[in-house]
């Protein structure tokens, strides 16, 4: 005979869930505003595969225009974000609103919601600040949503490798591609506004509890969604 | 002997830096195989969007608990998707006709 040990729904929070989905309403909006947003990429990335494909000359070569090995690290780095997220999601259910602990007989410290809501800031900031040096970069070198630039560095390279660069159809590949890594970095630029204001008006001072992070999971969810869309963007986008 | 209630049959959670690690070598494998392996343009493109796929599915599936949802909530994401489908296809149909 053994006794049963009890574990813990670790997925979901110990505060009554509501009628239809099963879940409180504050998530049950974020799926909602999701599933939205899935429409709203979709329509955005749907244009961009016809706009490509319909297109009467060769898109520019991966790599050729675009800064593929620094959008490399950026990926990364909202790659990274987005585990840091759900080790704070992770945190609070634990009841880890501290910052930082030690851990008898361990080197590292021990990272709760408060650290690991400020890395998620943190990256999620260092990805915005990239995307805007990147756009400085491009539109210094000629790369602007209209296309080349007449005169700018990038026209005199289409110019002598028109097939490289894409030179016929630089319009559509210069509107196309701010228009998408620009509505997703608005996505992530709000964000980590909404993080902050969390931060600052519920994790520092200590608001969320085992029994309640709604505000983590429901942001955590958003916060995800952004990290998955990239994820596609930037394979189409900088890959292919 | 006590019997395990459905609370009780719960999920434990994710491995979530081993899911960080599958994301990372799949990112490098991503840039690898757009700049370094010699596959023809067709193969790098299914290769690159299987991996894209597999990418995001890993992020929703663990990182946004969808594995762990009730189907209710599941259906919310995914309906979408085939009406995404449908859109995309409607306007290449477009074109192509």
């Amino acid at each position: 005979m053994t006794h049963a040990t009890q574990a813990l729904d670790q997925m979901r929070p110990p505060y009554p869930a509501e009628p239809g989905a099963g879940v409180y309403s504050n998530k049950l909006g974020m799926w909602v505003f999701l599933a939205s947003d899935v429409m709203f990429f979709t329509a955005l990335i749907g244009s961009y595969i016809v706009l490509r494909f319909g297109a009467p000359g060769e898109w520019a070569k991966p790599g050729a225009v675009l800064n593929v090995p620094l959008t490399a690290v950026n990926t990364f780095l909202l790659i990274c974000s987005s585990v840091s997220m759900v080790k704070a999601y992770a945190a609070i259910q634990d009841g880890k609103k501290y910052f930082l602990r030690p851990v008898p007989g361990k080197l590292l410290r021990d990272g709760g919601l408060k650290f690991w809501l400020l890395v998620t800031m943190i990256c999620g900031a260092a990805f915005v600040s990239v995307q805007v040096v990147e756009y400085i970069k491009l539109v210094g070198h000629g790369f602007t949503p209209a296309g080349f630039r007449e005169g700018s560095l990038l026209a005199e390279h289409a110019a002598g490798d028109p097939i490289k660069y894409g030179a016929t159809v630089a319009g559509l590949y210069g509107s196309t591609f701010f228009t998408m890594t620009g509505f997703h970095g608005f996505h992530v630029t709000c964000g980590v506004i909404s993080m902050t204001y969390l931060y600052f008006t519920k994790v520092l001072p200590e608001k969320y509890s085992p029994q309640d992070y709604r505000g983590i999971e429901v942001i955590g969810l958003y916060w995800h969604f952004v990290d998955l869309v990239w994820i596609i963007l930037f394979t189409i986008v900088y890959l292919i | 002997m006590t019997t395990p209630s459905p609370a009780t049959t719960a999920h434990t959670r994710p491995n979530y830096i081993l899911i960080w690690l599958y994301l990372f070598v799949m990112t490098v494998a991503e840039v690898a195989l757009a700049f370094e392996l010699p596959f023809s343009r067709n193969v790098k493109l299914l290769m690159l969007l299987v991996l894209a796929i597999i990418k995001a599915l890993l992020v929703a599936l663990f990182f946004m608990h969808l594995k762990f949802e009730r189907w209710r909530l599941r259906l919310i994401f995914i309906v979408p998707l085939p009406l995404a489908a449908i859109l995309v296809t409607a306007v290449i149909m477009e074109k192509v006709w």
